[in-house]
């Protein structure tokens, strides 16, 4: 607010660790409550609405707490977030509802082929740190098109950059709309339209009245909350099995025992060498250049997206910055080496107790997931010993139990029947509830901020109106947040079929468009405005082609555009007979459905289009290189501007107006 | 402007520690998983991880969390060297 001085700004930041461990005390202690209503027998259904609905009323009251009418409070937290601090609510930025309930899921699904997303989603910050982070923070913008702008010659750079960010951060909000939407339907039992707009209002109560501010102490408590519900299941899972409280350390046993069991199902004809995916046996699903290629492209997608990079710039200092990023990393680390512990020890529970066990003997841990149609045994919802043999009868031949091929499970499963499969009361089920609820709506929260900051702050003030007051811009800045989730939550709403893929997207797409124009922009003084927008255009053209011909018009890509058939790791192609598929009546139709026979199986150099940023980001490198080369070299003045970035010392570049 | 020989000094150094940061990080994040299939044939003693998956598991994310921290101090060690560190 602004008449809040800042004798009690420094006290506030004083008294964050007190807070913040009252907070964490509470949370546990509301977590024993629950526990103890239901060992007196309120139904579970109530237990998980006072789960959501307790923590959603935390984080709004936090949310209205740290309301502000300073621009710079709204845009960046008066840049005074401890790096510690700063690192917690980087790390819920970062963990999305997909990190919390599908990085586990998809680990089990690809054994060792999966760790290219663990490995890409943390690799990242090592460039952020050492590369962009800290320059930034020097630089002192609102938003990464800021930098941009200045750096590059004003509005057609800042336009560009705009443009990128809208294009990455909106799929990705959109996918955390749907995940929000899809954890309160299954916990709650709501209607997944009606969970989405809940999940909505969640999001905006943090984000409306404080901006950046408000999101940041959220997105804190998020944190703690996620983090708690992530490791307390696989903990005591841990505890039961081996005797030792640390699962990162005792999921090696199973990792051996599942590959004893896989051997030993191959023998027994349980499982044939087609359908198995050995746990520890690396490429089987990906081939290495795409192993590789989207690790890459994670990482350097992380060090460009606008959502993550602006959490730097709430630090205090360039300093704190650095310390800051590699808290972050900590704090993401703690949730990313356990998911592969989930993986296992459901692995091994799904192998020795489920797979050759007899139908009528089946855990009733699965019957709640096969009811909801995750899982399916014999190709029917597994809802109940009954509806298995039934399902299995009807198969001409089948043995009795249950085969690896009979099999089929969603992958969210793992994590959210985690706490059933190690016989855990209700009310840690509803804790991971809450979590997964609090990894989607900060993810969400910070996404939803980048847009709307960017139309506000970069479209709105310095392209359209230079000269408007404060409380317009801040008005501005809230009616445009509340139209961007409201168009995310409506298009979530509607289940777009390439939701998940689009995460993988959206990090492609701010590699090619931003990563080389950041790096040469702080670390090549000779970069020229004409030479940046002319590679942002060509890498981020080339990325965003690439993706939408191989998905929508695959058709067009093999006939026009050198494009073949990808194979798989065993060195099959993908699309069996090119000429075929080609002649099908709707080949070269547009916005082909996922079911297509080309959608997703066709490109160049046999390139996953996940990893196009491979492809967008060399070209955008060179393209400045040359275009740069080609033209005068920038202003003494620039270039004075650019020594001031990789100074910490000194004023920030660029000085805004915060009255 | 002209840049002084101090900030010139100070750059040399701070992009000297950006490649071999760089450098650790690909060895890290790339070059250990290109061996991952002989990696794998070795087995942790005690904890069983076959070598090559605890890599991309858990050991090349430790490497990176233990990077950053060595990163922040020496870059700061580096800008107080030439003065051109901020004040506490």
């Amino acid at each position: 607010m602004a008449t809040q001085s800042s004798a009690a700004g420094s006290d506030f930041i004083k008294n964050l660790g007190r807070m913040y461990g009252f907070y964490t005390g509470g949370f546990l202690a509301f977590v024993l409550f629950l526990a103890l209503l239901e060992w007196v027998g309120v139904p579970n259904r109530i237990l998980g609405y006072l789960f959501v609905f307790f923590t959603l009323a935390v984080y709004a009251v936090i949310g209205i707490m740290t309301r502000t009418a300073q621009v710079s409070e709204y845009y960046v937290a008066g840049r005074r977030v401890p790096a510690f601090y700063n690192g917690m609510a980087t790390g819920a930025d970062w963990m999305s509802a997909a990190s919390f309930v599908g990085m586990a899921g998809t680990l089990f699904l690809l054994g060792y082929d999966g760790l290219t997303w663990v490995l890409g989603w943390t690799g990242g910050y090592v460039l952020v740190s050492v590369l962009i982070g800290p320059y930034l923070r020097k630089f002192g913008a609102y938003t990464v098109p800021d930098f941009m702008a200045f750096r590059f010659g004003g509005n057609l750079a800042r336009g560009i950059a705009v443009l990128v960010l809208v294009c990455c951060s909106f799929t990705y909000v959109t996918a955390q709309i749907f995940g929000t939407g899809i954890i309160a339907s299954r916990f709650l039992g709501m209607d997944f339209t009606i969970a989405v707009y809940v999940g909505l209002a969640g999001i905006l109560v943090c984000s409306m009245l404080g901006g950046m501010r408000a999101v940041t102490w959220t997105q804190i408590a998020q944190y703690i909350v996620l983090i708690v519900a992530y490791l307390t299941p696989i903990v005591i899972l841990s505890t039961k099995h081996y005797g030792i409280p640390i699962p990162e350390l005792t999921y090696g046993t199973a990792i051996a025992e599942i590959t004893a069991r896989e051997q030993q199902m191959l023998q027994q004809g349980l499982a044939t060498a087609a359908n198995l995916k050995p746990h520890i046996q690396p490429f089987f699903t990906y081939t290495p250049l795409n192993f590789f290629a989207i690790c890459l492209c994670m990482m350097v997608g992380t060090a460009s997206l606008p959502h993550i990079l602006m959490r730097y710039f709430t630090t205090p200092s360039v300093r704190e910055a650095r310390q800051s990023v590699a808290w972050s990393l900590f704090f993401i680390f703690l949730l990313y080496f356990s998911a592969p512990a989930y993986a296992a020890f459901s692995k091994l529970e799904v192998y020795t107790n489920i797979i050759g066990r007899d139908l009528a003997s089946i855990r009733p841990w699965m019957f709640t997931w096969g009811d909801l149609g995750l899982i399916q045994i014999c190709g029917k919802n597994a809802a109940s010993v009954q509806a298995v043999i039934d399902a299995c009868k009807a198969i001409a031949g089948h043995p009795g139990v249950v085969r690896l091929q009979d099999f089929v499970i969603n992958t969210d499963v793992i994590v959210l029947s985690t706490p059933e499969i190690a016989g855990l009361p209700y009310v840690i089920s509803g804790l991971v509830a809450a979590g997964g609820l609090a990894a989607a709506l900060s993810t969400a929260d910070g996404l939803l901020l980048a847009i709307a900051n960017a139309l506000s702050h970069d479209v709105y003030y310095k392209m359209l109106d230079p000269n408007a007051p404060t409380v317009r811009r801040l008005t501005v800045a809230r009616v445009l947040l509340l139209v961007v989730a409201i168009l995310a939550a409506f298009t979530a709403s509607t289940r777009p079929a390439d939701i998940l893929a689009m995460v993988g997207w959206a990090f492609s797409l701010a590699m090619a468009g931003n990563f080389p124009a950041l790096v040469m922009g702080i670390w090549w003084k000779r970069a020229t405005s004409t030479g940046a927008i002319a590679g942002m255009l060509a890498g981020f053209g080339l990325c965003l082609f690439y993706l939408l011909v191989t998905r929508y018009f695959p058709g067009f890509g093999v006939k026009y555009a050198f494009m073949t058939t990808l194979y798989t790791p065993a060195g099959a192609p993908m699309v069996k007979d090119m000429a075929a598929a080609m002649a099908a009546p709707n080949a070269m139709d547009s916005w082909v459905t996922l079911a297509h026979p080309l959608a997703n199986k066709v490109g160049w150099f046999n390139l996953t289009n996940i990893a196009c940023g491979l492809l967008g980001a060399p070209l955008g490198f060179l393209v400045i290189y040359v275009v740069s080369l080609m033209g005068k070299e920038p202003s003494a003045e620039m270039q004075a501007y650019v020594d001031e970035i990789r100074k910490p010392r000194g004023r920030t570049v660029l000085e805004e107006k915060t009255a | 402007m002209a840049t002084s020989s101090n900030d010139e000094a100070h750059w040399r150094k701070t992009t000297r520690l950006m490649w071999t940061y760089l450098a650790i990080w690909a060895f890290f994040g790339y070059v250990v998983h290109f061996f991952v299939i002989p990696l794998n044939s070795i087995t942790i003693p005690i904890l069983k991880f076959p070598l090559g998956f605890y890599m991309a598991a858990q050991g090349s994310l430790i490497a990176f969390v233990v990077m950053l921290f060595m990163f922040a101090r020496q870059q700061d060690q580096i800008d107080r060297e030439f003065g051109v560190a901020e004040d506490e």
